[in-house]
């Protein structure tokens, strides 16, 4: 018998962290394949950074075990663990050069003096930050402090790489393009990435596997597409994109099923006026037009159902304008769906799951 | 009709910042002008004057006479330079002592152990200066609780435990400002802990150490009373100055006494104004 099990990057079992009588941490198991790209998403207070902490070694677990590359580390210091970490505010330090502070982790390292400055600079490149070696940290704007931190985190060539909200402190612009980057990056050296986000897109658009947690537990792991398209519980149905739940009478009446079902808003057609109906594989809903958001490029529809509850539904604005979509507030309307896009939430759903 | 007035009168301060900062400092900058700057020229121009000897009274004409003497005088160079020894023995010592407490107070302590720390090291501060003096001359003398009899050393180990809190305070406030991150992230890239003391916790909290030198420095470097209680025989330039002062009744040469610190004290604060020191105070 062969072993065809890829090399697990980090291994996490039963982790739990307290603080006094409150667990941040509540038990936690995740295996992160070698070369992975992970997001650990999740409302602030969900315990996903503790986990990051756990992990890096800043924080010691009330319980459970933590594994990188099959080796127990629970119980080393930080700098006995093979990870390097960037952290949310990048932690540069503001008395040295750019140069020096990718060149500090190869210094304690004892990395000969003409190796270690080839490897910063090299580092350096490959965030494209040639020529601002000599400049300090407070010289540089927020999106260059973030690619000096990744470069000297890089330079050392981790296990594993931790990323501590990396794109949390950037404006939305420079966010997305380091979306971009980051990915892009994380192909090359082929090191395992994993980040926390409390950002649903980030996660979705970044990540090879997701996973969500939510007061001290993961909810799910899963791809981006199985995450957003099959979310297992109402709390990941909300958390990552809008969760359009139908319950109770509402699920009754329109899909002649028992318990809580959920429609992505951009899987539902809208169709104006009391005619139209469904196709066969289709499920429709009547319903009033309450609220209409123009959003540049699509619209959404907060449409109260006959039957109990109310659907959000995206269209895309291919033809309208807004002054088009926005005399339909008080239409009657029609929103329907193909059958294989509602799926059955697990448990009921949970009043207000996001706690800071 | 009054009411109006002060209406307008407030709108008139809002519209015009400078009138409103004026009236603001008029009173602590008189304060400073004539009680404080006033009383430091008074002392500068009295250095070069002198007393007739035969009837006590100064005489109000220009003389280098004082500070001729001084530094011609050998035992006023070594006073100061025993002075200036003090002042530095002092500085280490509360240096030495303060960092740690100031490092855990600031880093390891809980916010609830934090605030109890930190009343502790302010608590010194609120008993007289005479009753903790003399304590230290009971537990010194030679049938107290230390024993070790007065003197030089006992007068910088008085010096070190009356200054303290001087150098505590700066430095946990600089160590306060310093981002735990910082630790974290040399910690994540190999560095045990001396290896981030020496080079990322030293270099960015130094401002802060010499905010506090600054203090225990000039401090020690003025005091006279500790001297005389656990001083034994030593003198200091603060003893030169008293006794002149008194004794001597030589107020000019006092004065010219009292300018060796102050100068002291600007060469050094010229010295550490680089170091970004004096934004630390």
């Amino acid at each position: 018998m062969f072993s065809v099990m890829p090399d697990q990057a980090v291994s996490l079992r039963g982790l739990r962290k307290s603080f006094g009588s409150v667990d941040a941490v509540a038990g936690v198991d995740l295996d992160i394949a070698d070369g992975e790209f992970f997001a650990m998403l999740g409302p602030s207070g969900s315990g996903k950074t503790t986990v990051l902490r756990m992990i890096a070694g800043f924080e010691s677990p009330t319980a459970g075990t933590v594994e990188l590359g099959g080796r127990d580390v629970t119980r080393l210091a930080p700098f006995e663990r093979d990870v390097n970490t960037v952290f949310q505010d990048y932690a540069l330090f503001p008395h040295m050069s750019v140069l020096e502070n990718v060149e500090y982790g190869l210094r304690v390292k004892k990395v000969a003096r003409a190796a270690r400055r080839e490897r910063a600079l090299e580092a350096l490149a490959s965030v494209r930050l040639e020529g601002f070696g000599q400049r300090r940290p407070a010289q540089l704007s927020g999106g260059q402090r973030q690619r000096v931190a990744l470069a000297r985190a890089l330079v050392n060539r981790p296990r594993v790489l931790l990323l501590d909200e990396p794109l949390g402190a950037l404006d939305l612009k420079l966010r997305e393009e380091m979306q971009v980057e980051l990915k892009a990056i994380q192909r090359e050296v082929g090191i395992t990435f994993l980040f926390v986000t409390h950002d649903q897109e980030e996660a979705l658009t970044m990540s090879d596997r997701v996973a969500v947690f939510n007061q001290g537990r993961i909810e799910q792991v899963g791809t981006p597409a199985e995450i957003y398209e099959r979310p297992a519980t109402a709390f990941v149905a909300g958390f990552v994109g809008t969760s359009n739940l139908i319950s109770g009478e509402a699920a009754r009446a329109v899909l002649g099923k028992e318990g809580t079902f959920s429609v992505r808003p951009e899987k539902l057609r809208l169709v104006v006026g009391d005619g139209a109906t469904a196709g066969p594989e289709e499920h429709s809903a009547a319903g009033t037009v309450s609220e209409v958001v123009y959003a540049g490029p699509a619209t959404r529809f907060v449409v109260e159902l006959d039957a109990g509850g109310r659907l959000i539904a995206l269209q895309q604005n291919l033809q309208v304008s807004s002054m088009d979509v926005t005399g339909l507030r008080g239409s009657r309307v029609l929103l329907v769906w193909h059958r294989q896009h509602e799926f059955a939430i697990a448990d009921a759903p949970l009043p207000e799951p996001a706690r800071s | 009709m009054s009411g109006s007035l002060r209406r307008r009168a407030a709108a008139f301060l809002h519209r015009h910042a400078r009138v409103r900062l004026s009236l603001l400092l008029s009173a602590p900058l008189a304060w400073l002008g004539l009680a404080y700057l006033g009383a430091l020229a008074a002392l500068f121009v009295t250095a070069f004057w002198s007393t007739d000897t035969f009837t006590g009274d100064l005489v109000k004409t220009f003389t280098l006479a004082n500070f001729q003497d001084l530094a011609t005088g050998e035992v006023y160079r070594t006073i100061a330079l025993r002075s200036l020894g003090v002042a530095v023995a002092v500085t280490l010592i509360d240096l030495v002592i303060a960092f740690p407490m100031a490092f855990a107070m600031a880093k390891l302590a809980s916010p609830r152990a934090q605030r109890w720390l930190v009343i502790l090291v302010l608590t010194p501060l609120w008993a007289s200066y005479l009753v903790k003096a003399y304590a230290w001359r009971v537990m010194l003398s030679s049938d107290g609780v230390l024993g070790w009899g007065y003197g030089l050393t006992a007068t910088i180990l008085t010096l070190s435990y009356l200054w303290l809190p001087y150098m505590i305070l700066p430095i946990y406030a600089g160590l306060e400002r310093l981002p735990n991150s910082l630790l974290d992230a040399a910690g994540d890239l190999g560095a045990r802990g001396w290896r981030t003391f020496r080079t990322v916790v030293w270099p960015l909290s130094f401002p802060a150490v010499v905010a506090g030198s600054i203090f225990t420095f000039s401090l020690s470097l003025g005091d006279y009373i500790a001297v005389k209680i656990v001083g034994g025989k030593s003198q200091l330039i603060g003893n030169v100055v008293y006794d002149n002062i008194g004794a001597a009744n030589n107020l000019p040469f006092a004065a010219a006494v009292a300018t060796v610190p102050v100068v002291i004290m600007l060469v050094y604060l010229a010295a550490v104004r680089r170091t970004g020191a004096l934004e630390n105070l």
